[in-house]
């Protein structure tokens, strides 16, 4: 049996094709690309845009521990709804990814209950402490995608620096949150006008630049390979810009978040806008364009950050940083970087894809006869209103309820099998 | 400022009459009251006080003595306001009078009676302050409608003013002019409607 | 002459920020009646606009100056009050604030009068439920009702020397002196005063002074007798003493050579400016006693109008037109 993905416009920024294309997929792969080609059965992807799946450097299922706010299995379905086939989940899970043992039970769980493809990330540090590093060489045998200490910074500039000599020798890229704790203390969200307003402890711009600076200098010391996660202020654009310029491995991720809101939307005291690093302003999100538009910054990730809704459902100092973002990700990019013309809907498709799947060397985010069929099919002119009733997720806690935006996933195919379709798709 | 009667509004008591029915009201009050000096009287804010204060010079020039006059508010008193149903405005203007009140007899002072609830209200407020030895009530005009079992001791005039009339006392302290109006038509006060 | 006919349409009282200049005037004119139940020499003091309601006062913070004003204020308008403090109340058994509220309200409360130690709560409560809400404080965030105290008593303050019982506060030179950053009651003060027409200078340590606060309509000053030179108000804020383990200034007896509002700071201000400080007043520290003592000082008066004012309030929140219950909530309760 074979399977035509057909009328599409295919875009595939790995090989620079963007025409109209016909896919024919056999088992779990491309079987062929090409025009006027018929499977058995076909899917018409009429005005819609056919692309790799898409990939997202950076989510948290929260398995195992925290079971309620997400699982490895919803998760991966709150992913297929976005059109992801390819992610890298976070490890500071409960008790934390820290050793080949549990490392090994979210590779068993992703096998047995994901519907797409799961790549973990180990922590670098024991507990996440930042104190001792953990057995990189194994856990990067058992399978581990890459080291990071995800929601918290490395405090100790020497240890940090040991961490990313020790990573690169095991051929793993550290994953970097960078946040200077010591000036964020109880901080909540963006320090400016309308934390002062709102009388409520800031986290200054300088948590994240200071610690980008840092950790690229470090990296560059240790020739090793870094990758910035959620870069959010206009001077850590400018800091890794200058970095690659130099010559520095350095890459980065932004979330659709930053590029979409800024701290105005605290004002509310809804616990969704509450996130780390925090939103900023609007000079930070025209910074931030910017770099996704002149490539420094490398890709987008969503930092799905799930949590129950009774959870969030308290005083905004109280609540957990954090919001989901895989079912939002893709209109997101659409409505607010392709639409108003700050990037092409193949650049776009490339910060979704091949370039996130690049940066840690994921057998994903391209089309090609013979590679695995991870496949997305999207309107890009479709127009829709978050519901989070309608989220695959586990969690409802976006700050985007209720918001128009352009760009729904009609159909999601990873390794050949549809683990997402629209009920009107042909 | 009030609205300026409406050209479709009669005059149901022009300025010589009502200097006549003030004067009858203060010989009515001092025969009322054989103990005159134990009276004191209280108007009812806005139009009762101007009232009281004539009737005072009245009594003053009759029988040499000065009553103490002072002003009632009466809304912190009103019912409707507790109901919901009254504008929650509260005036700059309130009850003031600098004398005591235990064992005197009180004579609220009002331009219009209707409902009554304004003099429910006044009595309230009073008993609030002291213990009068007795209320007595003054009034200009009564245009009916009673919704509470209250009555004046002395009044001027009857008016029959039917539901959706409103009658409208003017005095010179005020508004320039000593008048009552009928005037034939709800009269509108802010968003709502006063009632009749 | 007659008032203008205004009234008042908001469910709760949470932030002077959102209210307009008629809204804060609405509440400033509503003040002086009530100001005369409390002052009344002899007879009873109440009068009973809120009689059979109930009141709750709901604490997270000991307050004893804030909680005894609106108790008071409660009473004087004959509504029944219950008071929850904090340690009292099932927030130490988890219980979240919107739950502690829905069994409240099942006890049919119409008032809420809150004081909690972060930023919002009255807002994340007000959306959900149906009762009147009073923010008595949020965190660092605001103090509607300390405001309105302050701008009432300048206010009466501006209109007796002046004799003129319309004069405003336009023009009004207000000094707040002391730890901005941390203080609710400098943000009401602020937004109350500019909406005002005053004009208002900031004054303290540089690390008390939270950034970007000159877009709030201000002017900020690190030099006290700068600050104070032309205040017609001179407005000390309180300090707490623990700042000082946070890094935020060296030493209390810094902080008094530079801020200490006393004779000798004030020998460059007006002498007919006026002394407020919102209390509890640490003596010596930011506010010397024989300032505090002072004929200038108008701190007591700011106690006394502070109930009235919190009537005031209480009155217009709860008596509004076609409101006889409070309305229904506007946001739904999410699954």
């Amino acid at each position: 049996m074979t399977i035509g993905i057909i009328n599409g416009h295919l875009i595939d920024p790995a090989s620079g094709i963007s025409a109209r294309r016909d896919i024919l997929i056999k088992g779990g792969t491309i079987a062929r690309i090409g025009e006027s080609l018929r499977g058995s059965e076909n899917i018409d992807a009429a005005g819609c845009i056919v692309a790799p799946g898409l990939v997202d450097l950076h989510v948290h299922f929260r398995e195992p521990g925290n079971e309620s706010k997400e699982t490895i299995a919803t998760g991966s379905c709150a992913a297929a709804h976005g059109g992801f086939t390819s992610v890298v989940t976070m490890p500071n899970t409960n008790p934390p990814i820290d050793d080949a043992g549990t490392l090994e039970l979210v590779i068993r769980r992703a096998q047995e209950t994901a519907c797409i493809k799961i790549w973990p990330s180990a922590c670098a540090t024991k507990e996440r402490a930042g104190k001792e590093m953990t057995e990189m060489a194994e856990l990067k045998a058992v399978g581990a995608i890459a080291v990071t200490d995800d929601g918290s910074d490395i405090s100790s500039s020497w240890v940090m620096r040991r961490v990313l000599e020790y990573a690169d020798m095991c051929g793993l890229t550290f994953l970097a949150h960078c946040e200077d704790s010591s000036l964020v203390s109880d901080g909540v969200m963006n320090e400016g006008f309308n934390s002062t307003c709102l009388g409520m402890p800031g986290m200054p711009r300088a948590m994240e630049e200071i610690m980008v600076e840092r950790n690229i200098r470090l990296a560059a010391m240790a020739g090793a390979r870094i990758h910035i996660q959620h870069v959010t202020t206009a001077d850590s654009v400018d800091i890794i810009r200058r970095a690659k310029a130099r010559g520095i491995r350095v890459t980065c991720e932004t979330a659709p978040h930053y590029f979409t809101l800024t701290d105005d939307a605290v004002r509310s005291f809804d616990t969704n806008t509450k996130m780390n690093p925090p939103l900023r302003e609007q000079s930070d999100i025209d910074a931030i364009k910017e770099g996704l538009a002149d490539g420094t910054i490398d890709c987008i990730a969503t930092d799905h950050a799930p949590h129950a809704f009774t959870e969030k459902d308290v005083e905004f100092q109280l609540a957990p940083f954090g919001i989901v973002g895989l079912e939002t990700a893709l209109a997101l990019v659409i409505s607010e970087l392709v639409r108003p013309g700050v990037i092409t809907i193949e650049r776009a498709v490339e910060l979704l894809t091949s370039a996130p799947a690049n940066i840690l060397a994921l057998p994903a985010g391209s089309l090609r006869e013979g590679g695995p069929a991870d496949i997305v099919v999207f309107d890009p002119a479709a127009e829709w209103v978050v519901d989070p009733e309608e989220f695959a997720s586990k969690s409802r806690n976006t700050p985007f309820a209720g918001r128009k935006v352009f760009g729904a996933v009609r159909a999601t195919i990873c390794a050949g099998k549809m683990v997402y379709k629209t009920k009107n798709l042909g | 400022m009030p609205q300026p009667p409406e050209p479709s509004s009669t005059i149901v008591m022009h300025a010589d009459a009502m200097a006549e029915v003030v004067h009858r009201l203060a010989q009515e009050i001092v025969g009322g009251n054989p103990d005159v000096e134990k009276v004191v009287l209280l108007g009812i804010l806005r139009r009762g006080r101007p009232l009281a204060d004539r009737l005072a010079a009245h009594i003053k020039e009759m029988t040499g003595i000065s009553l103490p006059v002072g002003s009632l508010a009466t809304t912190l008193y009103r019912d409707d306001l507790r109901a919901g149903m009254g504008h929650a405005q509260i005036g700059l203007a309130g009850t003031y009078f600098d004398f005591p009140i235990d064992d005197m007899t009180i004579v609220l002072v009002d331009d219009v009676l209707a409902a009554g609830r304004t003099i429910r209200a006044a009595m309230d407020e009073v008993m609030d302050y002291g213990r009068p030895a007795r209320i007595q009530l003054a009034c200009l005009i009564d245009r009916g409608g009673r919704e509470l079992p209250i009555q004046p001791d002395y009044l001027g005039w009857t008016v029959a003013a039917g539901p959706r009339e409103y009658v409208s006392v003017r005095l010179v302290e005020l508004d320039g002019e000593d008048a009552v109006l009928l005037i034939p038509h709800p009269y509108k006060f802010g968003s709502g409607e006063a009632s009749p | 002459m007659m008032t203008p006919v205004r009234t008042w349409n908001r469910k709760d009282l949470i932030g002077i920020e959102e209210l307009s200049r008629p809204e804060i005037e609405l509440i400033l004119d509503t003040a002086p009646q009530f100001v005369a139940v409390s002052a009344r020499e002899s007879g009873i003091k109440k009068v009973p606009l809120l009689q059979g309601r109930l009141v709750v006062n709901w604490f997270y913070e000991p307050s004893t100056r804030t909680r005894t004003s609106f108790e008071l204020a409660a009473k004087r308008l004959s509504a029944d009050t219950l008071s929850i403090a904090a340690s009292a109340s099932s927030s130490v058994k988890g219980e979240s604030l919107h739950d502690t509220l829905a069994n409240i309200e099942a006890m049919h409360s119409d008032i809420i009068v809150l004081r909690h130690y972060y930023a919002g709560a009255p807002h994340m409560l007000a959306k959900r439920h149906a009762s009147h809400i009073i923010n008595a404080g949020d965190g660092r965030h605001e103090h509607p009702t300390q405001a309105l105290l302050d701008a009432y008593t300048m206010l009466d303050h501006v209109r007796t020397l002046r004799g003129d019982r319309h004069a405003t506060l336009d023009g009004l030179r207000v000094a707040l002196i002391g730890d901005v950053a941390h203080s609710r009651v400098a943000r009401s003060n602020i937004w109350c005063l500019t909406k005002l027409g005053a004009r208002v200078v900031l004054c303290g340590p540089r690390t008390l002074m939270p950034p970007e606060i000159g877009r709030m309509g201000v002017d900020v000053s690190y030099n006290l007798h700068e600050a104070i030179h032309d205040a017609d108000v001179i407005y000390a804020l309180r300090i707490q003493l623990e700042r000082q383990q946070s890094c935020l200034f060296p030493s209390l007896r810094e902080y008094i050579k530079l801020f200490r509002i006393d004779r000798e700071s004030l020998k460059v201000a007006p002498p007919h400016a006026l002394i407020m400080h919102p209390g509890p007043i640490n003596r010596d520290v930011e506010l010397a006693a024989e300032v505090a003592d002072s004929s200038r000082s108008v701190v007591l008066q700011q106690v006394t109008n502070g109930v009235a004012v919190r009537m005031a309030v209480m009155h217009l929140l709860a008596n509004q037109p076609g409101r006889r219950t409070a309305p229904a909530a506007t946001e739904e309760r999410a699954p």
